[in-house]
């Protein structure tokens, strides 16, 4: 099955404009994570109070945290609906190799969860009393690194899909592979904000999101392939 | 122990009990498994 | 065959310890508190050779479709979780006398070998979370799979970082960087850990091909022939 791009790519932009049209039609698959990502970064400032340096301080820390967890949010139901109406086994005797799919859908679940978060946290760092030079790397660290998690997250979601109480579980699966991009993520922009040189962190998520890439698209497909036997 | 010593005996403890551990859960499955591949024969010559 | 493990491990075990907590020499710099090496090293060294294993032997399975690599993955897990759980705590107890900390979120060797330990959590779930085995041994193979990648990281992120955890002092280009009084205490434990874990995993295995197989003939007769 080697060789034959063009109907890969075809195969793969096929799954992207079918599940954006999808998304389109049902708003809430991309509005309920970043709602969930915008209250959960309310939920510190209420747990801890209004204070403005701690505000400053915990800024990128709390708002990489909600974006984690509004992603693990929108990664359960990567595969369901699929699973659920019959496109999934569609998608396991297609002529498209699955590895392609797969990284299909990754593509997908970026586009409308990460990309979504990036572009939305400007206005959440705001509460937070973020300098806007300091939003500028929040943005860019959160864009390399829900690439990661959206390619890592769907391995965890076909471990898992059709499972009884997946949820849990594929965060349980996923955080481990996260903490790192999160570790990065975070303390990078903590760096810009206290005047700090950040390239070793920016380098990190790009090597990082590279690593990912090269192998969670096998991997999904292999996970798939399991889950649906 | 050199003023240690706390620190130095409560790795060694721990260390013992974690063996001890595995070594009784393991020791426990394998009379579980046993046990339930008796009662399965019984079951079985009942029935035959 | 377990003994073949139990005895020699006993007896390396025995003269590591003996000799790690009397007979070598204090530490210029760290005093009496270095002789936790004896147990945090093995634990560290073996949590992370039983990830390998576990990796491994869930590769092969998959790969080969070979049942018993499935059952070795399976029983290795448990006890790479203990190892890894040894580890961090020995080291959390070295660190606070040695650099004031139970831990340290910074440093990349902690998080990554705890990580490894949630790793090793996920993937002991995800086997309990599928009823069907054969379905749950291949997931949770390729979970393991993945999670591997984080066990390089371990060994060299103190290579590649500026971390509060010592540099490699047995592996590394010019020989072991330890004084052979209490280099050989070290190594004794080490070996005797190893065994240790043959005599616990075989055992494991054991039960978990004989739960596997419980409905064969085989299993039958075996058992029956052991008498009740």
């Amino acid at each position: 099955m080697t060789g034959d791009a063009p109907a890969m790519l075809a195969g793969m932009l096929g799954v992207i404009r079918r599940d954006l049209l999808l998304a389109w039609k049902r708003p809430g698959d991309i509005l309920n994570p970043l709602f969930f990502f915008v209250m959960v970064a309310a939920l510190f400032p209420l747990a801890v109070g209004p204070s403005p340096e701690q505000l400053e301080f915990s800024g990128p820390a709390v708002l990489w945290v909600a974006a984690l967890l509004a992603m693990l949010l929108s990664l359960n139901s990567l595969f369901l609906s699929d699973f659920e109406d019959g496109s999934l086994d569609q998608m396991l005797v297609s002529p498209v190799p699955l590895p392609a799919l797969a990284l299909g859908k990754s593509i997908m679940h970026w586009l409308t969860s990460g990309l979504p978060l990036v572009l939305i946290s400007p206005v959440v760092a705001i509460t937070f009393r973020m300098p806007a030079s300091v939003t500028g790397f929040l943005m860019i660290t959160l864009l390399l690194g829900t690439i990661s998690l959206s390619l890592l997250g769907s391995i965890g979601a076909a471990l898992t899909v059709g499972l009884h109480r997946g949820t849990a579980l594929l965060s349980l699966l996923i955080l481990p592979l996260a903490m790192p991009v999160l570790i990065f993520g975070a303390r990078t922009v903590s760096l810009v904000a206290a005047g700090d040189g950040v390239a070793g962190g920016l380098y990190f998520l790009g090597a990082y999101a590279v690593l990912v890439l090269s192998f969670a698209p096998f991997a999904t497909a292999a996970a798939l392939r399991i889950s649906n036997e | 122990m050199g003023g240690y010593g706390a620190y130095v005996w409560t790795c060694f403890a721990m260390t013992v009990v974690v063996f001890v551990i595995c070594e009784w859960r393991a020791r426990l499955r394998q009379r579980r498994v046993y046990r339930d591949i008796e009662v399965r024969i019984k079951a079985l010559g009942d029935t035959q | 065959m377990i003994p073949w493990f139990v005895v020699p491990g006993l007896f390396l075990v025995a003269y590591g310890a003996y000799a790690g907590l009397f007979v070598a020499p204090m530490d210029y710099q760290q005093g009496d508190a270095f002789r936790i090496i004896y147990v945090h090293v093995p634990s560290a060294y073996l949590s992370m050779m039983t990830y390998m294993i576990m990796a491994t032997s869930a590769g092969i399975g998959l790969i080969w479709r070979i049942k018993l690599a499935h059952a070795v993955a399976a029983a290795a897990a448990p006890i790479g979780a203990w190892f890894t759980f040894l580890a961090l705590a020995t080291g959390s107890i070295w660190g606070k006398p040695m650099w004031g900390t139970w831990w340290e979120w910074g440093d990349p060797r902690l998080t990554s070998e705890l990580i490894m330990l949630f790793l090793y959590f996920g993937y002991m779930a995800l086997r309990g979370a599928i009823d069907d085995t054969a379905k749950a041994d291949k997931s949770s193979a390729v979970l393991a799979l993945v999670g591997a990648v984080n066990v390089p990281i371990i060994h060299f992120s103190v290579e590649w970082w500026s971390s509060l955890h010592q540099g490699p002092t047995l592996v590394r280009k010019g020989g072991p960087a330890m004084d052979t009084a209490m280099l050989y205490p070290l190594l004794a434990m080490i070996l005797g850990f190893t065994f240790l874990f043959g005599a616990l995993l075989l055992r494991r295995v054991r039960a978990e091909v004989l739960y596997r197989e419980r409905r064969t003939r085989w299993v039958r007769e075996m058992i029956l022939s052991k008498g009740t």
